[in-house]
């Protein structure tokens, strides 16, 4: 029956297949793909084709020890800051999710707070309570008459920084999946003759598996990726390396090591993606699951107190006493927040930008991937994806040749630094976007359909006012990282354009501390507000579902 | 006659080369539910959705009140279909109150308000209009749903598993409502489920969907009694089946002869379906079948009973009387109508 028939079938599922494809909006939406596919790989194409034109010189430069060595100091801040960001997160995330630590929620609360801290602004506070001169030495010397402290400078430095700065992200994503676990796992082994302490490792740990290399990539990530800690720190990574190459005008060779550091940053990211697919499937059911147990900890509840109280003072306490400090020493000293206006006014508008044009372009992306499945799709998606894999100081070196020798009208204006802020930031306004769009039930636009609106209304009734948390929630994101960028702020704005966070490197890197702190009290308060608005909203939205 | 609000002729959709629907073709007069009942996965859902106009049909079509909305030249897109859906999770704008969600699909020059109060005056729910979906309970929520799809005044109202989300107890309060409003709203309706009772509860008549198929359409007795397929004998009221031989003037089983105009020629081997009351069970030791599993249904013992030839067959006796395991038995065929028969297996 059915072998007489399948010419016919055919030719109408090709028909149908046009007439969905090509309509004038999925014209649009491929147009707005193919212009961000282009702005993505513009910085590594450019990259390459610069690196082909080194000479051989170059090339033996970079086969030196020198190279290997940046690659091996790189790789080892990146496994050194990831082992010990879990060593802190882990205890954190359990002790404030499945224990009656005293003041449990407080310490939930204020531990991700390290993420608005620019790397930077971490480091000179780091550097300025630990370093030699600093705050601690200082004490010392007057009590104990202490003179030299071991130098904090180099290694030790980097790793500290980083470490109080990224393990948030362990933390978060470690702090998510215990309170996903499902109860009844740890009760089944209970059941099956396994104390509190086999059950840790019998089942809490292997279920936490995918959180913990999740979290840890993004860690590893943002090591490789820091720019600010490790110039401030003087430890040579590729990162800094590539800055002092740019420095002495030795492009082609930074053109090269930015090349072999996007390698190793996309094969990171490549290990992530591939994680997260995993940990897809270690989630359970959705539904609503039982609140996780909580273990009375009995007598060890002091010196768990203890350790939360120590890591929070140690990551919080102590940059905000420091900031605190040399502002009160600036202020002495006769500094003004005046003198700010334009570099505050010039961060706002240029991160605001950023956020605005990021997002919608990221919208028409989204729609693209979520709403037209398809092996081109899901290599746009792909290719998005993989741009997390750009440090801010390579899509800045890669943009001011690429200005500086075929656009020069761009060059050193507005538009240049809005473009590399847009590609830095595009994974991450693609990736809220999407997320929220994929909540969106199809059966509410098919409601609305049926119910008489053509595709345009249904756009605008239902889609977009159900989108808008997800559009605001990328753009304050967008906006919170270009507020921090420094490297691509630092390379590619506009002669005389200063924002906060240059305003920051400049008086750091010449050591006014005391200059440096308004800016970057400043540059805290502005970015971790749309985020502060975010999570009350976020808030708000889960006491309303979960009053029914 | 009435007049048939919904047609399909010989529709068809293929998922990846696979059908989903095959060749259905389904008329629903005007003011008629029409339940559309089968397992999950047999195409009832996309049979729906290609009448909604969700998804375009490979080939056949889709006639809504003498106009063709669907065949492989002409597709008019859902919004010009005049069609309500409820859909199984039923789809409540989130961002917009009840009130406003039942107000979506009412035109802007009909009296909204008044048509929103009619609706939720027939829903039951005046008073809640300004309550957000989510500070609704299930069945509410059920409701809204309802009401909104019925306020543009559709020509077809659709409901797919529209019971699936509510838990057992509920569900039966809702079932009855439900079926009071669409009675009162006077609406021509198709209802999606693999629910038999619910199928029977709600529709008119029941189609019988599988594998992409109807394989009947026809009142719940006629299903349960004469039921077209050995599908449909199975899935409506678990049939089992009886082997016999075809005679000139009935079918002689192995219990009994059964005196029944038959279709298939004489000689042939074919099956009965059965139910268990159209047995009858004879306590007898010299019987040679044995009872083989007992259950108590509510009023009469359920049996299943081992013939001599090894065929298992299911008969009820009385309540009075227990038999235990092992009893030996006689069976005798006696349903007072009619059996389907089908050719062997």
């Amino acid at each position: 029956m059915q072998t007489v028939e399948p010419m016919p079938l055919l030719k109408i599922e090709q028909r149908s297949w046009r007439t969905f494809r090509f309509s004038g909006v999925t014209l649009f939406l491929w147009g707005i793909g193919a212009l961000v596919a282009v702005a993505l790989l513009l910085p590594t194409l450019y990259l390459i084709i610069r690196a082909s034109s080194a000479d051989g010189a170059a090339w033996q430069n970079l086969l030196r020890l020198r190279t290997v060595e940046t690659l091996g100091r790189t790789l080892w801040l990146a496994l050194t800051v990831t082992a010990t960001s879990a060593l802190i997160a882990v205890p954190l995330a359990w002790f404030t999710v499945r224990t009656d630590v005293p003041l449990r929620r407080v310490w939930a609360a204020l531990a991700p707070l390290p993420l608005v801290i620019p790397s930077y602004v971490g480091a000179y506070l780091m550097a300025s309570a630990l370093g030699p001169r600093g705050l601690l030495q200082q004490l010392l010397e007057t009590v104990l008459g202490i003179e030299r402290l071991p130098s904090l400078y180099g290694f030790p430095g980097a790793l500290i920084t980083l470490t109080l700065l990224s393990y948030p992200y362990l933390l978060l994503s470690v702090r998510a999946a215990l309170l996903r676990m499902d109860p009844a796992l740890e009760e089944a082994s209970h059941s099956l003759g396994r104390n509190v302490w086999q059950t840790f490792w019998g089942v809490t740990i292997p279920l936490l598996r995918p959180a913990l290399g999740a979290g840890g990539l993004l860690v590893a990530l943002y090591t490789l990726r820091d720019f600010g800690a490790v110039a401030l720190m003087r430890y040579d990574t590729f990162t800094r390396v590539i800055y002092t190459q740019y420095q002495s005008f030795d492009r082609s060779q930074a053109a090269l090591i930015a090349l072999v550091l996007i390698a190793v940053t996309l094969l990171f990211v490549a290990l992530e993606a591939r994680l997260q697919r995993r940990a897809y499937y270690f989630q359970g059911d959705t539904g609503a699951l039982r609140p996780p147990t909580v273990i009375q900890l009995g007598r060890w509840r002091w010196p768990a107190l203890l350790y939360c109280a120590g890591i929070i003072c140690f990551s919080l306490a102590l940059p905000a006493i420091m900031l605190l400090y040399w502002l009160l020493r600036g202020v002495a000293a006769g500094e003004t927040i005046m003198a700010l206006g334009a570099a505050t006014w010039n961060a706002i508008w240029a991160s605001g930008l950023a956020a605005v044009i990021t997002v919608a372009v990221a919208l028409p992306l989204s729609l693209l991937v979520v709403r037209h499945r398809g092996w081109l799709t899901s290599l746009l998606e792909r290719l998005t994806y993989s741009a997390y894999a750009l440090p801010g100081i390579v899509v800045a070196l890669a943009l001011v040749f690429f200005g500086a020798n075929h656009v020069p009208w761009l060059y050193q204006t507005l538009p240049l630094l809005i473009l590399a802020y847009l590609i830095l930031f595009i994974p991450q306004a693609v990736g809220t976007v999407r997320s929220s769009l994929l909540q969106i039930h199809p059966t509410l636009e098919e409601a609305a359909r049926g119910l008489g609106k053509g595709p345009a209304r249904v756009f605008l009734t239902i889609t977009l006012p159900l989108l808008r948390p997800g559009l605001l929630a990328g753009a304050s994101m967008v906006f919170l990282t270009a507020m921090k960028e420094l490297p691509a702020t630092l390379l590619l704005a506009p002669l005389g354009f200063k924002t906060l966070a240059t305003a920051v490197w400049s008086a750091v890197s010449e050591a006014f501390f005391a200059e440096a702190a308004a800016p970057a009290l400043l540059l805290i308060l502005l970015s971790s507000l749309p985020m502060t608005v975010l999570i009350l909203r976020e808030q708000n939205y889960e006491r309303d579902h979960r009053s029914l | 006659m009435s007049a048939i609000t919904v047609r399909c002729e010989q529709l068809r959709k293929l998922f990846s080369h696979t059908p989903a629907v095959y060749n259905v073709t389904l008329s629903v007069i005007d003011g008629e539910i029409l339940a559309l009942l089968g397992p999950s996965g047999c195409g009832k859902t996309t049979t729906m959705r290609l009448i909604a106009g969700f998804e375009r049909p490979d080939a056949g079509s889709v006639t809504l009140s003498g106009r063709l909305v669907a065949d492989p030249h002409v597709f008019v897109p859902p919004e010009q279909r005049q069609v309500g859906m409820v859909f199984q999770n039923y789809a409540l704008f989130p961002h917009l109150s009840v009130a406003d969600n039942v107000a979506y699909g009412v035109a802007r020059r009909q009296d909204r308000q008044a048509r929103v109060h009619a609706v939720l005056d027939l829903v039951g729910l005046n008073g809640l209009e300004r309550r957000m979906p989510h500070e609704l309970s299930g069945g509410q929520q059920q409701r809204v749903a309802l009401a909104r799809a019925l306020a543009p005044q559709p020509q077809v109202l659709l409901l797919d598993e529209p019971f699936s989300g509510l838990d057992a107890g509920l569900r039966d309060q809702v079932r009855g409502e439900v079926a009071r409003i669409l009675r009162e709203s006077g609406a021509t309706v198709i209802i999606v489920t693999h629910n038999q009772n619910e199928a029977f509860l709600l529709g008119d008549r029941v189609a019988v969907m599988n594998a992409g198929v109807i394989e009947q359409v026809a009142q719940s007795e006629e299903l349960y009694l004469a039921p077209a397929t050995r599908f449909v004998a199975e899935f409506i009221g678990a049939a089992f089946f009886i082997p016999g031989v075809v005679q000139a003037d009935g079918l002689e089983t192995e219990i009994g002869f059964l005196p029944q105009p038959m279709r298939q020629t004489v000689g042939a081997t074919v099956e009965a379906a059965a139910h268990p009351d159209d047995l009858t069970l004879i306590a007898d030791p010299q019987g040679a079948a044995r009872i083989t599993n007992t259950s108590y249904r509510g009023g009469a013992y359920l049996y299943e009973v081992r013939l001599p030839s090894g065929n298992l067959v299911r008969c009820e006796g009385p309540h009075t009387s227990f038999y235990p395991l092992g009893t030996s038995v006689r069976v005798e065929l006696t349903p007072g109508h009619p059996l389907a028969c089908f050719p062997k297996n």
